[in-house]
């Protein structure tokens, strides 16, 4: 554990989600600013530069894609995870390619919440399962004809995504695969940046398909 | 018509038909043999051609029968080739019989009338075939490939339409007037044509824009009506529920999940219908068995696939899993199903104390019979992994027949 407390920023528009992460959070953590909408959170990320910050897919304003638009070249040491209702792909995948680290559902536990602000603060990835299926689904299919690493999981990753959709921690992840949970968690960021950088476009035409509204 | 019972909806017919369906869906409406509608129709075109007219007349009028979910569309369009041909060759046989009789052909304005009517023939079956592809792109078949090339084809066929119209009036006009003459009256007519486009468009777009706007706003208010309805029937029931539970928190926490798991399917789910898709199917398990054992369940789906025999098994047998780790697992259970071109595979997984498969009494109908046994008799396998503290995951894995049908 470090000895200095994490700094984090709470980017909610719902003050009853913001006011029960800091519950559950305000222990472990320093929780030095809170945002209701996008103008305001860029205001405050900016001025505190958190180790940390929680972010809602959805914003008053704009969504969580413009907030991380403005701050990740402002302050590059920050870390965005994002914690949303939504189970809709596009919202999750779009996030994540703005700059998060990672996705949380709100139904999320405090421990695990805990543990996730702390990975990301490590400078890992957190999967759900829900987006690790995201990305299986995304990733899916032949990418014979694009031999371009960046559009294609190796098998490890594969691997490694099948078991935290299937809800393996990545402690149970490394003992399953007989594996060191650094290395687990170098798989997760790896896949993190695939999902991140590759224009693959099925990803785009997948994320299109799903939607529904 | 005297039958009581209402007759079937005249609608032409996709398969079965000879030129568009018109004396097939007529025969059907009126209870009649298909012959005796077509040899009245080839009679009356014998009087005065009153015959072509009404066929041509009940063409527009008849809507194409939307019940043909699998029409195979390359098989209609290439039999529509064929049937074209055969039309051409009735035409030139016609002609030539006309000949033989001693009416003038050459000189007369029977092959300029001729050409016009396959002419507009060709673009009245464009139109025919849009409306078909729209309905097969609706029920979800995978017309797209063949959209491209019809679209193209749809474009040649309406021009070549077009163009049969157009040199059916030059010749005819060039039949009875010197060419000079012949080119001042399409002229003319071009310029009365215009005129009265001039004139009259802005009022048909106006119509056209009030009607669409008109549409668009009933849509709003229908899916106003319906959001309505859902969060009436659900979200404040729930809601009244959960205060008059108030002082059970289990009870509220069993409500409160049950009608987010209801809400997130209405609003983020694939619009999938649960007796038609895998991954439809098990999420109403799942949330059914949620409410029923007071269980949290977290489903991954990855591909889907359409219930056949095999998959449904699966579905029950993952129902079963899903049932049993909700009740001696405790919490929470995930569970992660996959789809691709070789199998479909679920696991489920709990976190509770496992158990042991062999001490699992043989009679105990749960795992052995309803999960093992249904995938085993359906060709699939199923292995139960037990981890002393870490829970049980169930794997189930049906292979997938590979007979391709595109």
């Amino acid at each position: 554990m470090t000895t200095a407390r994490l700094r984090l920023v709470l980017v909610d528009d719902h003050a009853m989600v913001r006011a029960g992460v800091r519950a559950e959070l305000g222990d472990a953590f320093d929780i030095v600013g809170e945002a209701a909408d996008v103008a305001e959170a860029i205001n405050v990320i900016t001025a505190t530069a958190p180790d940390v910050v929680l972010l809602d897919v959805h914003l008053p304003g704009g969504d969580a894609r413009a907030v991380l638009d403005a701050c990740v070249a402002a302050v590059p040491a920050t870390r965005f995870l994002a914690l949303s209702v939504s189970d809709a792909p596009e919202d999750v995948v779009a996030t994540v390619r703005g700059g998060a680290r990672g996705y949380v559902t709100k139904a999320i536990s405090g421990p695990e919440l805990r543990a996730a602000v702390q990975r990301i603060a490590d400078g890992d990835a957190v999967f759900s399962p829900r987006l690790a299926g995201f990305v299986l689904d995304a990733f899916a299919g032949g990418a014979a004809e694009k031999d371009d690493e960046i559009d294609r999981l190796t098998p490890r990753e594969r691997e490694v995504m099948r078991l935290i959709a299937r809800g393996y921690t990545y402690r149970e992840v490394a003992t399953e695969l007989v594996l060191s949970i650094k290395t687990v968690e170098t798989h997760v960021s790896a896949v993190l940046r695939k999902l991140q950088l590759s224009d693959r476009r099925e990803l785009a035409k997948w994320a299109s398909s799903r939607r529904l509204i | 018509m005297t039958s009581t019972m209402a007759p079937p909806k005249a609608t032409r017919p996709v398969r079965g038909r000879v030129v568009a369906g018109v004396a097939t869906g007529l025969a059907r409406h009126l209870g009649m043999p298909v012959w005796v509608v077509r040899l009245a129709f080839v009679v009356l075109s014998f009087a005065a051609g009153i015959g072509i007219v009404l066929y041509a007349a009940f063409w527009a009028v008849l809507p194409l029968d939307a019940d043909t979910p699998d029409v195979d569309l390359a098989a209609a369009r290439s039999s529509d080739t064929a049937r074209l041909l055969a039309l051409a060759a009735l035409v030139v046989g016609v002609g030539l019989l006309l000949a033989a009789l001693g009416v003038d052909i050459a000189s007369g304005a029977v092959i300029p009338v001729i050409v016009a009517v396959f002419g507009a023939a060709l673009i009245w079956r464009q139109t025919d075939d849009e409306q078909r592809d729209a309905w097969s792109a609706a029920a979800g078949r995978a017309a797209r490939q063949t959209a491209g090339t019809t679209a193209a084809a749809g474009r040649w066929r309406i021009g070549i339409g077009i163009g049969l119209v157009l040199l059916a009036l030059v010749a005819l006009l060039a039949g009875r007037t010197s060419p000079a003459e012949a080119v001042q009256g399409m002229a003319v007519a071009l310029l009365i044509i215009g005129g009265v486009a001039l004139v009259v468009f802005p009022w048909i777009y106006r119509q056209w824009r009030e009607q669409s706007e008109q549409r668009r706003a009933l849509i709003r208010a229908e899916e106003r009506a319906e959001i309505a309805a859902h969060v009436h029937d659900s979200v404040l029931q729930t809601l009244t529920l959960i205060q008059r539970a108030s002082n059970d928190p289990q009870e509220v926490m069993r409500l409160a999940r049950t009608e987010e798991r209801a809400l997130r399917s209405w609003l983020y789910a694939p619009t999938g219908d649960p007796d038609r898709t895998f991954a439809a199917a098990l999420e109403r398990d799942a949330s059914q068995i949620e409410s029923a054992y007071d269980a949290t369940i977290d489903l991954v789906t990855v591909g889907d696939s359409v219930l056949d025999a095999r998959i449904t098994a699966l579905v029950a047998a993952s129902r079963e899993a899903m049932v049993n780790a909700a009740r001696h697992g405790g919490g929470a259970v995930s569970v992660y199903a996959e789809i691709d071109e070789e199998a479909a595979e679920v696991f489920v997984r709990d976190r509770g104390a496992g158990f042991d498969l062999a001490a699992v009494a043989e009679d105990r109908h749960g795992v052995r019979e309803s999960v093992i046994g249904r995938m085993e008799r359906n060709g699939g396998t199923a292995s139960i992994r037990s981890m002393t503290g870490l829970g049980t995951e169930v794997h189930l894995r049906m292979p997938i027949r590979t007979d391709v049908t595109t």
